[in-house]
């Protein structure tokens, strides 16, 4: 057998497998270290801060804990959420990521490393990506091999389809479920494979780990059974697939049952049904293939099928029938809406409102895996070659997690996994071809000339790629190592096949194909970094933007107007905002909210929107009856910030219309033309609305008597601006964005307050003429 | 669950006899005491679900936790039964009969853990 290019002779086994053993280990170290200092930018740029809006309320979750203890947080009620109802958060809420860095502020002060609370919910996320790597290492490594995992392992650690969920200060469920994800499904595919109870248990705990720490745990549960139904169709029962799944299902859904927000929904809700569905028929299957093990009579056989036949039917009518009795409570709207994507908007906004929940568009799919997203079929397809067991776990999870990020952008965090799993084995399974020395046998003549030829560029493969020297020492011709049977084994060369002989010659083709294939994955590398540092590290509390000489400039509007919040207004005051600011008011401000981003009461929220969107005398008395004291509203006209409360204006009419159909009517804040305009020619009902003229009080005063423009809607507004009679402007941020109304107290004479207003602007402007209409700010 | 001593078509009393006593035969005695464990677990659910719908599933976690620690244990059982009967050994490489009552143990320990917790 002759090879490509010199291989090192006398080395024994041992020896290779341990350098082997010691690259991996490097290599899985390095992996780490680039998974986590990735997503450190935005901690590097800006400062150690949580970001967003739901890490807000994790991170007060989790002070609670780090300073009451666990039983306390457990039994959490929380009496400033949700101002007049409160929230029970213990039973609301997924304590997985609260406990898990309350686990490490607690090792960490046992250590006497006494770590700020908020460091460590900073930098949890990426610790947990370096887990995942290597979560995903171990899980492909089932699949292929070692070095496909290394891949996939390298892959993950640094694509920005989970970097966008993971970097340091994003505090959020996702940063700890993707590593439980890949771990569960390694521990299922390890169960499956050995036929172990064992693997099965640990599968369990960490499925039940998963479930106290993220909704979207519901993927596992049907993931997992679909997987062994699609076996079982197949015809591939096993007692393994027996074992592996019934010791999940037992452990697992009793396991899930304790976390207090998910209680009895694992054996009383369609999304779980699946998963009973399949346990039920395993012991059917199990209990049939007992029998025929017994009898050998394909009479009895056949006998056994239609038995087997009339109780899956019997089964799947009995699920319809309780289903339509309503003793198993339907899907859910969240989950429906993933079926039929039209149904969220018609029916529930709240949904279709936010804007993680809208269908991806094909440059997302780039942008967050470049080259993975091309790599990713074709690895699809080997997994189809081969089909193992396992195999088809990779299959059904691509096509499934394919469908779901196409319908909604934040399930693409859910696809990340499965891409670089399925592009590692592709490049991998290429890399084995380009990178194996031996040549195939041809006629005499061929093989002197092309291993001539050939020894001076080999040391160029054996020092540039990592992987060509682990297979170049690994492949001495006579010694047969694991490794060189696994390239033999896996390499779709086909060596000594007959008379026209395929295979690659010499080394410019291997280099070739090898060296675009490392090139590509530099250009993967700088994408990804690039990606991070540009699209995926900013942390929205404070904004940056660049000075004409590139220094950066940075608006910290919101935290200065909560912390005006926080120290110039007495603890109880209540603050309404529109439910997107909720978490972040609780957590900065340290006020009480009346929504938050737990949008669990939609009237509640309905209500908010009524009081935004209908006049002052409307929204008063909703005020009052709520002890609002201050009113907060996100204006973005100043600076030309477009996330603010007028873009999301519509969506506040629309679900404040799913209330009150009556009182609120989406058209009526349209022009005749049906446009959304907020200049002179906006509509009378748009005009006189709360929101518009908190947005729009004295912002025509700020021009100097000049037009009046609003950067966002790119408008201009009229001279005079709205006024208020029911609010007194609080506070105004410096650049405008974040403004506090204060809702006045009744009037003392018992007028209602538009009069009495009236009456004292009346007697100024008799009393000094050149005074100019001017309200003091409180 | 399917029943495990009668089959479900009623029709075929003779394959029931012949099923009876091939099994009775061929059967070693662990498997067989392994049986009787398993038939005892499934008369045990049986009892507590006959109970819960004649009577009541009014503390419905204790029902559960009940009931899902018969089931638990006897699909724990089961796997033990399929991983140790000698016929699947070439299906279950990495399982000996020891390691295989060690997961069982492991298992049962969990699955009892999470019972009791879910006990109330």
């Amino acid at each position: 057998m002759s090879t490509a290019y010199p291989l090192p002779t006398g080395l024994s086994p041992a020896t290779v497998n341990n350098t082997a053993s010691l690259l991996r280990i490097v290599a899985l170290a390095l992996i780490s270290g680039a998974a986590i200092a990735s997503r450190l930018f935005a901690v590097i740029n800006f400062e150690s801060i949580i970001h967003e809006f739901d890490p807000w309320f994790n991170y007060r979750a989790t002070k609670v804990l780090a300073s009451k203890g666990f039983y306390e947080f457990w039994n959490w009620f929380d009496p400033t959420a949700w101002y007049p109802l409160g929230r029970v958060v213990g039973g609301t809420v997924y304590p997985g990521l609260m406990a898990t860095s309350g686990v490490i502020y607690n090792i960490l002060h046992a250590l006497n490393l006494p770590v700020d609370i908020r460091n460590v919910c900073v930098l949890l996320a990426p610790g947990f990506s370096a887990l995942t790597a290597w979560a995903t290492y171990m899980f492909t490594k089932e699949m292929k091999d070692e070095s496909a995992g290394l891949l996939a392992a390298a892959f993950i650690g640094i694509v920005p389809g989970y970097i966008s969920r993971s970097v340091a200060g994003s505090y959020d469920n996702e940063a700890i479920a993707i590593f439980l994800l890949m771990f569960t499904f390694f521990c299922w595919i390890k169960a499956l494979k050995q036929g172990s109870a064992l693997f099965g248990t640990i599968a369990a705990v960490f499925y039940f780990y998963m479930v106290a720490a993220w909704g979207g745990y519901v993927f596992i549960t049907n993931m997992i059974p679909l997987h062994a139904l699609v076996l079982m169709l197949m015809g591939r029962f096993s007692h393994r697939l027996y074992v592996g799944y019934c010791s999940w299902y037992v452990v697992g859904t009793l396991a899930s049952m304790q976390v207090p927000f998910v209680g009895f929904q694992p054996v009383s809700t369609s999304e779980h049904m699946g998963a009973l569905g399949v346990f039920g028929l395993l012991q059917i299957v199990a209990f049939t293939q007992f029998v025929r093990s017994h009898l050998s009579s394909t009479q009895f056989r056949s006998l056994l099928n239609v038995g087997l036949f009339v109780v899956g039917i019997v089964g799947t009518a009995a699920f319809v029938g309780l289903t339509v009795k309503g003793t198993i409570a339907p899907w859910t709207g969240r989950f429906y809406s993933l079926w039929d994507t039209g149904y969220a908007k018609k029916y529930i906004p709240i949904i279709a409102s936010v804007s993680e929940h809208q269908p991806t568009a094909w440059p997302a799919f780039f942008m967050d895996l470049q080259f993975l997203i091309f790599l990713f079929p074709a690895g699809v397809v080997m997994c189809f070659l081969e089909l193992r067991d396992e195999h088809l776990f990779v299959i059904i999870y691509a096509a499934l997690a394919s469908y779901f990020a196409g319908v909604m952008v934040r399930l693409m965090l859910a696809l990340t996994p499965v891409v670089c799993v399925a592009s590692a084995v592709a490049l991998s399974s290429l890399l084995d071809t380009y990178i194996d020395p031996t040549e195939p046998d041809v006629a005499e003549e061929q093989v002197p000339a092309s291993t001539d030829t050939t020894t001076s560029p080999a040391q160029a493969v054996t020092t540039t790629s990592k992987k060509a020297k682990k297979a170049a020492a690994a492949g001495p011709p006579p010694a047969s190592t694991p490794l060189t049977n696994l390239i033999a084994a896996t390499s779709p060369v086909k060596k000594g096949s007959p008379p026209p002989p395929k295979g690659i010659f010499g080394i410019d083709a291997r280099l070739v194909v090898v060296l675009n294939t490392l090139s590509m994955l530099f250009f993967f590398v700088f994408h990804c970094t690039w990606v991070t540092s540009n699209a995926y590290s900013s942390p929205s509390v404070v904004l940056a933007s660049q000075n004409q000489d590139g220094s950066q400039h940075i608006i910290d509007d919101f935290r200065e107007a909560y912390y005006w919040l926080r120290q110039n207004t007495p603890e109880t005051a209540v603050v309404m905002s529109w439910w997107d600011y909720g978490y972040q008011i609780a957590g900065m401000a340290d006020r009480p909210t009346l929504v938050d981003n737990n949008t669990w009461n939609n009237t509640h929220i309905a209500t908010v929107g009524k009081a935004m969107s209908s006049s002052e005398e409307v929204a008063y008395p909703i005020l009052r009856k709520h002890d609002v004291d201050y009113v907060l509203v996100i204006f973005g006209g100043l600076l030309g910030y477009s996330g603010d409360d007028i873009n999301k204006f519509l969506w506040m009419v629309r679900i404040a219309q799913g209330v009150w159909p009556d009182e609120i009517q989406e058209p009526n804040y349209f022009t005749p033309q049906g446009e959304y305009r907020v200049d002179d020619r906006a509509s009378q009902t748009m005009k006189e609305s709360l929101m518009y003229k908190m947005s729009y009080y004295r912002f025509a005063e700020l021009f100097g008597g000049q037009q009046a423009t609003d950067r966002v809607r790119q408008q201009v507004l009229p001279k005079v601006g709205p006024t208020l009679d029911y609010l007194d402007e609080a506070f105004t941020s410096e650049n405008w964005i974040v403004r506090i109304y204060q809702v006045r107290k009744e009037d003392p004479l018992g007028r209602d307050l538009k009069s009495a207003n009236a009456f004292e602007k009346g007697k100024k402007r008799k009393r000094s003429k050149p005074q100019p209409r001017r309200r003091a700010v409180a | 669950m399917a029943p495990k001593p009668t089959s479900p078509p009623a029709t075929a009393v003779n394959p029931l006899q012949t099923l009876w006593k091939v099994y009775n035969d061929n059967t070693p005695h662990r498997l067989k005491f392994i049986d009787a464990f398993l038939f005892f677990l499934m008369l045990s659910g049986i009892i507590q679900f006959a109970y819960c719908i004649l009577v009541s599933n009014y503390p419905y976690n204790a029902f559960l936790s009940g009931f899902s620690s018969t089931v638990g244990q006897f699909v724990l059982v089961a796997s033990l039964r399929s991983q140790v009967n000698p016929q699947n050994k070439d299906e279950f490489k990495d399982v000996s009969p020891e390691r295989a009552f060690a997961d069982f143990a492991i298992g049962s320990i969990v699955l009892h853990f999470f019972v009791y917790n879910f006990l109330g």
